[in-house]
């Protein structure tokens, strides 16, 4: 066998591996295809029998429409909303994290609470804080969904910082208090920039959970604050789908988080296992 | 002048400091000795007025018996709790609901891990796979919902057109309206979502096997089952429970899905216990019953929750 020639034998079993790859992508990623494809297609192509795998040409009018009505403000919504609560989330978390972790605040109850409150089902909550919010005029407001998001992602952040900050060696953070540092410049100075990494890649989650969230928007929003994914469901109506608009806001409304994950892949694991597997 | 004056101010604040990082004013010490009380302290408070406050609050409500047309804040004892028991389209929902888990989440298992067994071993180009087959878990699950809507769409999608094909003679099914598909099409989505979610989890466990554990089965001669058995699956079952626990979890309070592929139908086939839940508080206007399933549900999946954690000992 020379070398830097494979043996046949493993090269045959690489190639099968590449077509099983290759077949379970092409399995998985065929629907997100047709999703973008339809957005490109004019209401011909669209409503064609049998249905056409490639449009003619691509062609933004179903994109233009958006623009044009002024639907894409529900696009700015989810963005304001998402991006204000996973900011509040990560700084508040953050610090509960620190405290959590250095000094053993509350003990593990604390923190088991502090966790299972990520388990509530979001169906058993909506109902008392639709409520509470008609009560206190919250509806349809953003401070009402920005607090809401806040609250939701705050389990989340104060469970993955916790495991970051953990990891921090305790020794930079005691040097840096023997320099003459006090407890605030030690977590701005020292343990911030260790964490930044794993900050990066919870404030991306924080933002995905918010943006996809649907029952809280649909149940607290009416005309103001209406994000993406309540936009969506409005052209589901009746016999006639507004598929161009289906498919052309999915596209928008899904755009950011293919960015913002395939920029944090590396975190991916750890980030949706809640720290479960390090990834 | 100008600059006089801001050279002093310069030299005032630098000797105030000064002071301060030998002697720390009494207000600085207090901010320091409370440090892990006040910083963990707006975290708990919004946990508490968003997660405790609600609860308490529908817990009162659930005896009242308040609805659209009637607000009689008088209290009626267990009333709503007994009617629970009798609610036969609550008991359904339930049914539907464990019949989605059922089967969802050992398929999404399954799929997720022959997934990684494909994708374990190295070999170029496996990230960009892995970053590829990671986008349905990513996406809104109304986008995916809606997605495999227009996907079945019986004459604009191609899944008709493709089992056509495959039988040589035109299939139509109604896949969001036949009784007969509308499990199966619930099931497709929620599957093709989530698998990629297990196949990144399992593929983290997978590639964390003790390497030389696996070799010496090798040269042992050990057959592939029996290695799966005894090194493979023991490794990597506490990852198994955490994504069973994370995706169980998310199932039974399965929601955006069937709302965008079937809003529950057709009649109530499709119905959740989250939808009906819904559907009761915002489209009945059952204020006081809601409530008391809201209650219900919320205490019975805390309960489990916090039994299955505390046994997997997730806390380090």
């Amino acid at each position: 066998m020379r070398i830097g020639r494979l043996p046949a034998r493993k090269a045959r079993i690489l190639a099968a591996r590449y077509l099983g790859a290759g077949v379970v992508t092409l399995l998985f990623l065929f629907p997100v295809y047709w999703l973008f494809m339809i957005s490109f297609k004019t209401p011909d192509e669209i409503y064609h029998v049998p249905p056409l795998w490639i449009p003619g040409q691509i062609q933004f009018s179903n994109y233009y429409v958006l623009f044009k009505d002024g639907d894409v403000l529900a696009i700015l919504n989810s963005l304001i909303v998402a991006g204000a609560s996973s900011g509040i989330a990560i700084v508040l978390g953050t610090l509960c994290a620190y405290s959590l972790a250095r000094f053993r605040t509350g003990g593990e109850n604390l923190a088991m609470w502090i966790i299972s409150q990520r388990m509530i089902p979001p169906i058993a909550v909506v109902f008392p804080i639709f409520l509470i919010y008609v009560y206190f005029g919250l509806v349809d407001g953003y401070f009402g969904l920005i607090l809401l998001y806040t609250a939701f992602n705050l389990p989340y952040v104060i469970w993955m910082m916790r495991g970051y900050i953990v990891d921090v060696p305790l020794e930079l953070e005691e040097s840096a208090l023997v320099d003459g540092l006090n407890r605030w410049e030690v977590i701005w100075k020292v343990v911030f920039p260790m964490v930044r990494p794993g900050l990066m890649a919870t404030s991306v989650f924080t933002f995905v959970f918010a943006w996809n969230d649907f029952l809280f928007a649909l149940v607290l929003t009416r005309t103001e604050v209406i994000t993406f994914p309540v936009m969506l469901t409005h052209y589901f109506g009746g016999q006639s789908n507004f598929w161009a608009k289906i498919a052309a806001m999915s596209v928008l409304g899904t755009l950011p988080i293919f960015v913002a994950v395939s920029v944090m892949q590396r975190y991916l694991v750890r980030g949706i296992s809640l720290g479960a597997v390090k990834g | 002048m100008r600059r006089h004056f801001f050279g002093m101010m310069m030299t005032v604040s630098a000797s105030l400091n000064g002071a301060e990082q030998r002697r720390p004013s009494r207000f600085g010490r207090m901010l320091e000795d409370r440090l892990p009380y006040l910083i963990v302290a707006p975290a708990i408070l919004i946990l508490l007025l968003v997660g405790l406050f609600p609860l308490i609050y529908s817990l009162i409500v659930s005896f009242q018996r308040i609805t659209m047309t009637e607000n009689d804040t008088s209290f009626v004892g267990i009333l709503n709790y007994a009617e629970l028991f009798r609610d036969t389209r609550l008991w359904a929902t339930l049914g539907h609901t464990a019949i989605i888990t059922a089967i969802a989440l050992p398929l999404e298992l399954l799929i997720g891990f022959l997934m990684a067994q494909l994708f374990i071993d190295r070999m170029p180009g496996r990230q960009i796979f892995v970053a590829l087959l990671v986008l349905p878990t990513v996406i809104s699950p109304i986008v995916a919902g809606a997605t495999w809507r227009l996907m079945f769409d019986v004459r604009f999608g191609p899944i008709g057109q493709v089992l056509s094909f495959i039988a040589g003679e035109p299939v139509r099914i109604l896949w969001t309206v036949n009784p007969a598909y509308v499990y199966p099409a619930i099931i497709i989505c929620e599957v093709w979502q989530w698998s990629p979610f297990m196949f990144l989890l399992l593929l983290a466990a997978l590639s964390n096997v003790d390497q030389s554990q696996l070799e010496a089965a090798e040269i042992d001669g050990a057959s592939y089952f029996r290695v799966l058995r005894a090194i493979v699956l023991p490794a990597i079952a506490p990852v198994i429970a955490v994504a069973c626990l994370i995706r169980g979890l998310d199932l039974v309070r399965i929601f955006d899905i069937i709302w965008a592929l079937t809003e529950g139908g057709p009649g109530s086939m499709t119905e959740t216990i989250s939808l009906y839940t819904y559907v009761q508080g915002f489209s009945q206007f059952e204020t006081s019953y809601t409530a008391a399933i809201s209650f219900v549900v919320i205490v019975l999946l805390t309960l489990i929750t916090t039994l299955v954690l505390k046994r997997m000992e997730l806390v380090r």
